[in-house]
């Protein structure tokens, strides 16, 4: 069907889910070449704990900056036939314009690259389900034809939506190379370090009074499987990729068997920010809304064009998430 | 329940190892708890009897009823109704403002219920479903106690092509003595539009007596399920086609109508029966 993928690109491979990507295909003998790029030298990639016969070598490091044009000439020097690109950030690591920067502009740098290039045939990129937004008159349930009832105005929801609309005027400029954008729920698991599981393994937890959110999660090992997959094949189109079922935040907690304090919003917001000062937690507003009126999307197209659905329910993945957390 | 049965329930929603689906409906919560603090409402105040359960298709169904009361006491009598005499969890499409209030908001999804819009009744009618609705919104349940029991207009009839586009049948619901609950006899409307109400109502009890004010008044109630009218013998491309679509609201509208007017004719006086 298509030729055999023999360079790709990995962008944000010093965060956990793109070193284990970087991996997973280095381990993978049809592909030749993994070329893993980022702003930081990655920590560690042995992180994933895998049993492969030391795959690790093979994925090559370049630092770049996203933002500069270098990263044209990584993808002009290497012939690189797939770009997954992993490296939005979905919290503030340094200041909320930094972030934008590393996001928006990292994109458009990067697919300016990818236009340019007549090998790359293959695009992938990692969006967030926080691009619908969340409010108290959302559906139910997001499909992905679905528009937000209240457009992300802050944070990783809007620095989502737009990288998804370059994407999306990429993909009407190249309509050669086939793009997937894959819209995942908030991962969890063992190793995933993100706002959400910082929250779950604070000693004491506050929730917003009078509002019990419905949450999902993607499991990890999940989230990159399905990235795997759309690296190797080609699935155009925008996929949400979620745990089946939901949980309530109530249900977390009770699982969690954490305490928990009720307060109001605005309470709940100053927390937030005082938690961020100390650098323990980032509880933007986005974060807020999605503590307030949760979010539910459908996986069903996925598993349409997939064939195949996340191993982990958003049940089974909180749960995997609260046993290592406890063997800590 | 038994002790140990009850142990057990607690033991369970103490771990938080229960289901909810994607809609935020925890069946067990509603069975055991929320419906159970309604049964002595509904089966000692108003007395509730039930008329033509055997109406209600055995799938998928969209139930439209009349919708007054002031406050939507209505929505869950029905809800009892047909969760405890016809064994079927109704799931009601609920206004926006509800939506919006903390605790309210999440109690009526926990209860099963979800937003009145396009995407939530497609998805729960595609899914085999009892969809509840009340078409006449706000407009029928605050409606002055001199409209009593005059249907309201049905809204942009948006539950018809609903029920068009998932080829399932609609079921008229007449719910009678609702009306009586909290006759309202004056509205104070500056007030209610600081608080963003669409109205506060002024009953024979309320304001005047306080928080005493908000007992419902005992009157009898009949519910009242009639013939199905399909609604597969449309076309589903043509659910956007307001000709179609006002036609059949129409014919549920009047259809509901006539029954409530022998409805009320067959209780008599609402109290003291």
């Amino acid at each position: 069907m298509s030729p055999v993928t023999r360079t790709v690109l990995v962008t944000g491979i010093s965060r956990h889910i793109g070193a284990r990507l970087a991996s997973v295909l280095a381990a993978d003998p049809a592909i030749s070449r993994v070329i893993g790029v980022d702003t930081v030298p990655p920590t560690s990639l042995t992180r994933d704990g895998g049993a492969q016969l030391n795959p690790l070598g093979r994925v090559e490091f370049v630092r770049v900056d996203l933002r500069s044009p270098d990263i044209a000439q990584v993808i002009a020097a290497a012939d690189i036939d797939t770009v997954v690109h992993m490296s939005l950030m979905s919290g503030p690591a340094g200041s909320r314009p930094a972030m934008k920067e590393h996001n928006v502009i990292g994109t458009m740098q990067l697919l300016a690259a990818c236009q340019r290039s007549e090998t790359v045939r293959r695009v992938v990129v990692r969006s967030t389900t926080a691009v619908y937004g969340s409010s108290p008159t959302d559906p139910a349930v997001f499909t992905e034809d679905s528009e937000p009832v209240e457009v992300p105005h802050t944070g990783y929801g809007k620095d989502a939506s737009e990288v998804e609309g370059y994407v999306r005027g990429y993909a009407r400029r190249r309509p050669d190379v086939v793009t997937t954008t894959l819209r995942f729920a908030n991962f969890i698991g063992p190793k995933v370090d993100s706002p959400l599981t910082r929250y779950f393994r604070a000693p004491l937890l506050p929730t917003v009074l009078g509002f019990d959110p419905r949450l999902q999660f993607v499991h990890e090992d999940d989230g990159v499987e399905v990235l795997r997959r759309a690296a190797l094949d080609d699935h155009p189109g925008v996929f949400n990729v979620a745990g089946d079922g939901v949980l309530l935040l109530s249900q977390c907690l009770r699982r969690a068997g954490r305490f928990f304090v009720p307060v109001p919003a605005p309470a709940f917001r100053f927390l937030g920010e005082g938690a961020r000062a100390v650098g323990r937690m980032d509880f933007t507003p986005d974060q807020l809304a999605l503590m307030s009126h949760g979010r539910v999307v459908d996986s069903a197209r996925l598993a349409d064009e997939f064939g195949w659905v996340p191993k982990f329910t958003t049940a089974s993945a909180f749960d995997d998430f609260l046993q290592t957390r406890s063997a800590r | 329940m038994n002790a140990e049965e009850l142990l057990t329930f607690a033991a369970r929603r103490i771990s938080g190892r229960y289901e909810v689906d994607e809609f935020g409906y925890d069946a067990e919560l509603n069975d055991k708890v929320l419906l159970e603090l309604l049964r002595p409402l509904y089966r000692h105040w108003f007395r509730v009897e039930t008329i033509g359960l055997h109406n209600l298709p055995p799938d998928g169904a969209l139930v439209v009823a009349n919708h007054s009361g002031t406050l939507p006491v209505d929505a869950l009598m029905l809800q009892v109704a047909l969760h405890d005499e016809a064994g079927r969890a109704v799931r009601l499409l609920g206004a926006d403002l509800v939506h919006r209030l903390p605790l309210l908001g999440h109690l009526s999804r926990k209860t099963g219920h979800t937003l009145a819009c396009k995407e939530d009744a497609d998805r729960l009618l595609r899914k085999g479903e009892l969809v509840g609705v009340f078409p006449e919104g706000f407009k029928g349940i605050g409606k002055p106690w001199s409209q009593r029991y005059r249907l309201q207009r049905f809204g942009r009839g948006g539950f018809v092509a609903s029920a068009i586009r998932a080829g399932v049948p609609i079921v008229p619901c007449s719910i009678v003595g609702a009306e009586e609950i909290y006759p309202k006899i004056g509205d104070l409307r500056p007030l209610a539009r600081l608080l963003g109400l669409p109205y506060l109502p002024i009953t024979p009890l309320f304001p005047w007596f306080g928080p005493l004010g908000l007992v419902p008044l005992p009157s009898k109630w009949l519910i009242e399920f009639g013939e199905p009218i399909r609604s597969d013998e449309v076309d589903p491309a043509e659910a956007d086609d307001p000709m179609v679509v006002f036609e059949l609201t129409d014919q549920v509208r009047e259809t509901i109508q006539r029954s409530l007017n022998a409805l009320r004719l067959r209780r008599g006086p609402a109290f003291f029966l």
